[in-house]
């Protein structure tokens, strides 16, 4: 097979990305599991690894349960302050990871490696604005 | 315009927004600087007269409204910024001819990112040209609807930043099945005989186009090859489909006289050509069955047992739910109308409520079993699920025979 000879220069521009965790019930208890813990932060731990030593990684961390959330928001002029996160979904933002790569192409490749997607969460992939 | 010139620039319009589009990695300003090109050229070659290569002609203008660029964003003003400046002279030179990225921008149209309904419309509008209004005749919604949905796929393009050049090797293959399955989409159902023949028959001679793009830049893939075989068979039965009033006209009873045999030569030799390069897949099956369908009409010799076989092997492919039924009316030819029920009934009802061709094989079955209650039941739930009147009109005339 022929490659085209296009050439293009994306090279020369990175993008940022953010791969947001989303993880269920299930996940949120291995965290703190005697039995499955190590698994799980051995996991995370080395992939965090694998980010920065791949030269990409640019931010993150690790979010602490659904419940120690609160919401604010603005209703009728009144500041409204509930306690919990702010979707009732199944699963729950615990992470995130700011990475600066080529492509949307690269990025899904890393977040295809991180551990919610063998511990049955969810994974997102989001472009930063470029200011 | 020269109509040659027209016609030229019609089939290169693909290639040159492929190009555009592989250094902006944005389809939409791509898009836009070749129009502003094509109204430059409409305007400009009747007076001062046609350019020696109107492609390189067209490519140099279209860049360089990239360039002063009026619809960018911040990516892609960064990017043309660092395109090497061409030379006046090199502008109108004849030099190598213009490189075929539409794979790149084929694949592009059906990345994962973009939502898969949207795979074959963005492919017929970018490769093709064709308008929105075209597109969304052929499948189903409005243009307006059509028009949003186009432009928020390219928004995403952009704005997610997908990657413009060939995909890994590692999921190149996976890639180009879905490649492929756009265009089937885009061609619309090969399951004529037993299912309705949308709207998106109007669309052959493009989604024709579109594989035929495929094969120039690989030329032996084996289910490329299958998928244009595919196709082909079922154009050359075109003429055949419907009778002089337009009734449906199913393919054991089609005239073959109407069958076109040079599409059909075509045909065969393309299937010859991907069974050469031993890569079996539901493609190279799809047109072995046509193949074997159209050779059983023409020597009279039918052969269920192989027929049989090859949806075996096609359901294991790909189980879709016309493969299914279509295999257990392959079924019901060696085994029996009976053995043919017992298969349907093992089908998910969710999947075949509204499915024709489902209720469409049960009413014939019931009927060779002389089980008429239940088969005008069936030809009733046909009738229903139909979306193409001239098959609805068959099924009603089969419903009136039934005693």
């Amino acid at each position: 097979m022929e490659p085209g000879c296009s050439g293009s220069i994306t090279n020369h521009s990175k993008m940022k990305y953010v791969i947001l965790i989303h993880e269920t019930a299930a996940e949120w208890n291995q965290r703190n599991d005697p039995a499955q813990a190590s698994a799980y932060w051995g996991a995370y731990t080395a992939y965090g690894q694998a980010l920065a030593e791949a030269g990409i990684l640019r931010g993150g961390a690790g979010l602490q349960p659904p419940a120690t959330a609160t919401t604010l928001r603005l209703k009728d002029g009144q500041r409204l302050i509930q306690d919990g996160p702010f979707a009732d979904t199944k699963e729950q933002l615990g992470g995130f990871y700011s990475i600066d790569v080529a492509d949307l192409d690269a990025a899904l490749e890393w977040a295809a490696r991180c551990p919610a997607m063998q511990f049955g969460g969810l994974v997102e992939v989001r472009p930063e604005i470029v200011m | 315009m020269d109509p040659l010139i027209e016609r030229t620039l019609r089939e290169a319009y693909g290639r040159l927004v492929a190009i555009l589009a592989a250094r902006s990695r944005d389809i939409m300003a791509a898009e836009d600087a070749l129009q502003d090109a094509l109204m430059a050229a409409l305007e400009q070659w009747p007076r001062e007269g046609t350019p020696r290569d109107p492609e390189a002609w067209l490519m140099t203008v279209a860049k360089r409204r990239l360039l002063d660029g009026h619809r960018r964003n911040a990516l892609t003003q960064e990017i043309v910024a660092n395109w090497p400046m061409a030379s006046a002279a090199q502008d109108h030179a004849v030099t190598t001819p213009l490189s075929d990225d539409r794979l790149e921008l084929m694949l592009l149209c059906s990345h994962p990112a973009i939502d898969r309904a949207m795979h074959a419309p963005l492919m017929l509008q970018t490769v093709l040209g064709l308008n929105a209004e075209r597109i969304a005749a052929a499948f189903l919604v409005s243009p307006s609807t059509m028009s949003q949905r186009l432009v928020r796929a390219k928004q995403k393009v952009r704005d997610a930043g997908i990657r413009f050049e060939l995909p890994d090797p590692s999921v190149l293959e996976e890639r180009i099945s879905s490649l492929l399955d756009a265009i089937y989409a885009a061609y619309g159902t090969a399951w004529e005989d037993l299912a309705a023949a949308g709207p998106g028959r109007y669309l052959h001679q493009e989604a024709t186009l579109l594989c035929k793009a495929v094969l120039q830049r690989l030329p032996t893939h084996a289910e490329a090859l299958g998928l244009l075989a595919l196709m082909r068979y079922t154009e050359a039965r075109d003429h055949a489909r419907r009778d002089a009033d337009g009734a449906y006209v199913p393919l054991s009873e089609q005239d073959v006289q109407r069958w076109d045999r040079d599409i059909l030569m075509e045909a065969e030799a393309t299937l010859r050509k991907a069974a050469a390069q031993g890569q079996l897949g539901r493609y190279q099956l799809e047109a072995a069955i046509q193949s074997a369908h159209v050779t059983a009409r023409l020597t009279g010799r039918k052969d269920p047992e192989a027929i049989l076989q090859l949806y075996e092997a096609l359901v294991q492919f790909a189980p879709s739910i016309g493969a299914l039924v279509a295999h257990a009316a392959a079924y019901a030819e060696v085994y029996g109308a009976e053995a043919g029920l017992q298969l349907l009934d093992q089908l998910e009802p969710e999947r075949v409520r509204t499915y024709q061709a489902f209720h469409a094989l049960r009413a014939e079955l019931f009927l060779r079993l002389q089980r008429f209650t239940e088969a005008r039941i069936a030809y009733s739930k046909a009738i229903g699920s139909s979306m193409d009147p001239a098959v609805r009109q068959f099924l009603q005339r089969r419903l009136g025979t039934v005693p």
